[in-house]
C-alpha cells in the first residue's frame, strides 16, 4: 500500500498525470469542435432544405390554391424519404401529409422544433423517430407543417460522442498505466541509488552505486556520484593516514623529548647537567616542528589547497637550481651530481613546492649513497655518481634522480608497502621520514605522479608532471594514495 | 633599537619583551590589532613584530593601512600559518619579512636587526667592504687584500648578502631565502657547506678570518677585531 502511494506520489507519475490531463483535455476540447462544427453543418444543411421546400410549396399555393398544395402534399408524402408533411385546415383536421398528428412540441407554436413521431419500422411496429418541423400558416386558414426527420443523424451524432467519450476515456487509462510503468522504473533506480547512499551514509565508504551500464542519465549520475564518493573515501583515508603519522611521527619523539628533560631533571649534576638536557630538549623540539611542519604540508597538498600560487616557471631552472645547491654537498660526500635538462619548456607549477620535491630526492639520493660506508674515492678514481636529469616523455616532463646507492630490493618495496613497516637498515638513519610522502604530495598536487625503480644498482626515482596544468581533476579522479608513500617512509626514513 | 612587539598571546609578549631587552633592545607590548596601530602611529619604532591574526584587528589590517598612512617602518609578521600562499599574502600587504610560529628566537632575532638597519633602496651601497675584503656590486668583482678572488654566481650573491648584513647575525633560513629563494627547509644543513666552500676562497689563505660561525644562530662577515 504504501509502495503504491510512493508510486503514486513520485514525481515521474506525477509529471505523466500531468501531461496526460493536458493531454486530455486537448482531446476533449478538438473533438468537441469537430462534433460541434459538424451539428452546426448537418443543422444548417436540414434548415436548408426546409426553407427550399416551404419556398417551394408557398409556390405551389401561389399557382393553385389549397387544392393544388393538398395534391402536392398528398404526392410527396407518398414519397419515400425523410420528408414529412402534414397540411390541417382551420378546425385540425388533416387534409394531406405523412405525419399522423400535428406533434405536440409544435401545436400552437409558430416557430419550428425538434420533436418525435412514431412511423412503421421495417418490421411494422411503429417506432418513434426524431424530426425538425416548422408550421407554415397557409392563407384560407390553412396550416402546412413541413418537417425533416434526423432521427439517423441524431443517432449519428450521438455514436460520434460516444466515441470520442470512449476514446478519451481508453486514453487516460492506457496514459496512466503507462505513467506508472514509467514511474516504477524510474523510482526502482533511484530507489537503488537512495539504498546505496543510505548505506553509505551508514558508514561504509566502500559501498557503490550500481550502475546498469545503459550510459543514460541516471547512470551518469550514478558514475559522477561514485567518483565524488571515491574522492571522498580518498580524503578520508588520507586524513586518517594523516592522524595516523601524527600519532606514530610525533608522539615518538615527544617521548623521547619527554625522557630527556625527565632524565636531566632527575640527575644530581645540577647546573651543567640541565644545560646540556635543555639544549637537548629544544634540539628535539626542533625536529618535531620539522615533522610537524611536513604533515601538515602533506596534509594541505593532499587537500589541493595551495592552488593560489602556481605560476608558469622553467622546469629546467628549477633542476638546474637545485642541482646548484646539492652540488658542493655531493661533492663533500665525495659524490658527482651530474645534471642533465631538456630545455625551452613551460610548466605551471608552484616553484616553491617542485623544488622542495625535487631536492627531497637528491637528499635523499646523497644520503643513501653516502651511507654506504665505501672508502672515500680518492682523485683518479670514478667517484658514485648521482644522475640528476629533465626530460620531455609525451605531454609530460620526467625529473628523475639516480644514484648508485643500496637501492631498495624489490621484496622490500613491497613490504614496504605496508604502512608502518621500516625496514631494519633505515631505523637508523636521520630526517622526518616524511621526504618522499612530501614528493608524492606534490607530483599529485600537479596531476604528476612518483615512482620508483631499479637502477641496477641503486635507486631512481621518477617525478612526472604533466605539461598542462589540468593538476586536480588528473589527481582527482585516481583512487588509491600511496604505495609510494610508504615506500617513501622506508627510503626517507 | 625600539621594537613593538604587536601579540595576544601575553606569555609570548612578554618572553619576546624579556629576551629583547637581553639582547639590548628596547620593547613595548601591544595585546591587540588597534592598541598596536595605535602605538605605531606614534612611530619611534625602529621595527615592529606583527602577529599575523589578533583581536580587534587583523594583523594584515594593521600594515595596510599603516602602509597606505605612508609609515614604512619594517614589519616581521609572525604567523602559524606557514604555507606558500599565506607567505605571498603578508608580504603582499605591505610586510618585510615573514617568520612562521614556531620559531627560534635567535632567528627572530637575526631577522629583525636585519629589518631594522635595511637602508632605504635609493641608499644601497654599489660598494661593501669588511676588512681588506671588498665586493664591487655593479662589476661582480671581489677583491681580498687587493687579490681577485673568483667566485661562482651563487657565491657572489651569498657573499654579497652576508656583507649587506656585515655585523649581524645571518641564519641559515635567511640565506636560504634571500640568496636562493626557498621557503623550505632542505633536510641536509646545504647552506653549511656553500658557506664553507666560500670560507675557503674568501679566508683560507689570510691569517685574519672575516666568516665567522655563530653558535646556534648561524653566521656573520666582520672584521674579526672583536
Amino acid at each position: 500500500m504504501t509502495a503504491l502511494i510512493r508510486l503514486l506520489s513520485s514525481t515521474p507519475f506525477r509529471l505523466t498525470l500531468a501531461y496526460m490531463g493536458a493531454f486530455v483535455a486537448a482531446a476533449a476540447l478538438i473533438v468537441g469542435f469537430i462534433a460541434w462544427r459538424a451539428n452546426d453543418l448537418l443543422t444548417n444543411k436540414v434548415v436548408e432544405t426546409l426553407e427550399a421546400e416551404i419556398t417551394g410549396l408557398r409556390e405551389q399555393f401561389q399557382a393553385g390554391g389549397a387544392e393544388r398544395l393538398a395534391a402536392v402534399v398528398a404526392q410527396r408524402s407518398s414519397q419515400p424519404g425523410s420528408s414529412l408533411y402534414m397540411l390541417i385546415d382551420a378546425t385540425g383536421r388533416k387534409v394531406a401529409g405523412n405525419l399522423d398528428r400535428v406533434p405536440a412540441e409544435i401545436d400552437g407554436t409558430a416557430q419550428g422544433s425538434i420533436f418525435s413521431y412514431a412511423r412503421p419500422g421495417p418490421d411494422g411496429t411503429r417506432v418513434s423517430r426524431l424530426a425538425v418541423g416548422v408550421p407554415v400558416a397557409v392563407p384560407g386558414g390553412l396550416i402546412l407543417i413541413v418537417g425533416r426527420d434526423i432521427e439517423d443523424l441524431h443517432r449519428f451524432a450521438g455514436s460520434m460522442g460516444q466515441l470520442g467519450l470512449w476514446s478519451i476515456a481508453l486514453l487516460s487509462v492506457l496514459g496512466i498505466v503507462a505513467g506508472l510503468a514509467v514511474s516504477r522504473s524510474v523510482l526502482r533506480r533511484i530507489e537503488t541509488i537512495t539504498d546505496a547512499s543510505r548505506t553509505i551514509m551508514a558508514g561504509d565508504l566502500s559501498k557503490r552505486i550500481p550502475l546498469n551500464g545503459s550510459g543514460d542519465e541516471l547512470d551518469r549520475l550514478s558514475e559522477n556520484l561514485n567518483g565524488m564518493l571515491a574522492r571522498i573515501e580518498e580524503l578520508i583515508g588520507a586524513l586518517r593516514e594523516v592522524s595516523d603519522n601524527i600519532a606514530h611521527d610525533l608522539k615518538t619523539p615527544l617521548t623521547r623529548l619527554r625522557n630527556r628533560a625527565e632524565a636531566a631533571l632527575a640527575r644530581p649534576e645540577g647546573a651543567a647537567c640541565y644545560r646540556d638536557g635543555l639544549v637537548k630538549t629544544i634540539e628535539e623540539a626542533d625536529e618535531l616542528i620539522k615533522t610537524f611542519n611536513s604533515l601538515l604540508l602533506i596534509a594541505r597538498l593532499e587537500a589541493g589547497a595551495v592552488a593560489e600560487s602556481m605560476g608558469p616557471v622553467d622546469p629546467a631552472a628549477i633542476v638546474a637550481d637545485v642541482a646548484e645547491l646539492y652540488e658542493p654537498v655531493a661533492e663533500e660526500a665525495g659524490m658527482t651530481l651530474e645534471t642533465s635538462v631538456a630545455k625551452g619548456l613551460r610548466l605551471v607549477v608552484n616553484r616553491e613546492l617542485v623544488s622542495q620535491a625535487v631536492a627531497n630526492l637528491v637528499d635523499n639520493a646523497i644520503k643513501y649513497s653516502a651511507d654506504e660506508r665505501r672508502p672515500r674515492p680518492t682523485d683518479g678514481v670514478a667517484r658514485p655518481t648521482i644522475a640528476l636529469s629533465m626530460t620531455r616523455v609525451g605531454d609530460a616532463i620526467e625529473i628523475s634522480v639516480a644514484d648508485r646507492g643500496p637501492g631498495v630490493a624489490p621484496e622490500d618495496r613491497e613490504r614496504a608497502l605496508q604502512r608502518f613497516v621500516r625496514l631494519e637498515k633505515s631505523r637508523s638513519r636521520p630526517g622526518s621520514g616524511l621526504g618522499l610522502s612530501l614528493v608524492a604530495a606534490v607530483a599529485r598536487l600537479h596531476g604528476g605522479s612518483i615512482r620508483l625503480e631499479d637502477n641496477a644498482p641503486g635507486l631512481r626515482a621518477v617525478l612526472t608532471l604533466p605539461l598542462r596544468a589540468r593538476a586536480q581533476e588528473v589527481t582527482r579522479a585516481k583512487p588509491a594514495m600511496s604505495p609510494f608513500l610508504a615506500g617513501a617512509r622506508q627510503r626517507a626514513q | 633599537m625600539r621594537v613593538l612587539v604587536i601579540e595576544d598571546d601575553r606569555e609570548t609578549a612578554h618572553f619576546l619583551q624579556r629576551s629583547l631587552r637581553e639582547s639590548g633592545h628596547t620593547a613595548d607590548v601591544a595585546g591587540d590589532g588597534e592598541a598596536g596601530l595605535a602605538m605605531a602611529r606614534e612611530g619611534g619604532y625602529d621595527v615592529l613584530i606583527l602577529d599575523r591574526m589578533l583581536p580587534r584587528r587583523d594583523g594584515l589590517s594593521v600594515v595596510q593601512t599603516l602602509r597606505a598612512e605612508g609609515a614604512r617602518t619594517p614589519v616581521l609578521i609572525l604567523s602559524a600559518l606557514g604555507e606558500v600562499d599565506d607567505r605571498v599574502r603578508g608580504l603582499r600587504a605591505g610586510g618585510d619579512d615573514y617568520l612562521t610560529k614556531p620559531y627560534a628566537y635567535t632567528e627572530l632575532l637575526a631577522r629583525i636587526e636585519a629589518l631594522a638597519r635595511r637602508p632605504a633602496p635609493e641608499e644601497q651601497a654599489t660598494r661593501y667592504s669588511v676588512g681588506d675584503l671588498s665586493l664591487d656590486r655593479l662589476s661582480h668583482k671581489v677583491t681580498r687584500a687587493g687579490e681577485p678572488i673568483l667566485l661562482q654566481p651563487r657565491e657572489f650573491r651569498l657573499l654579497e648578502y652576508l656583507m649587506k648584513h656585515a655585523g649581524q647575525v645571518v641564519t641559515r633560513t635567511m640565506l636560504l631565502e634571500n640568496v636562493w629563494d626557498y621557503h623550505f627547509d632542505p633536510q641536509t644543513n646545504v647552506i653549511d657547506v656553500h658557506i664553507s666552500r666560500l670560507r675557503s676562497k674568501i679566508d683560507k689563505s689570510f691569517a685574519k678570518p672575516l666568516l665567522h660561525t655563530v653558535r646556534g644562530a648561524g653566521y656573520m662577515i666582520r672584521d674579526g677585531a672583536d
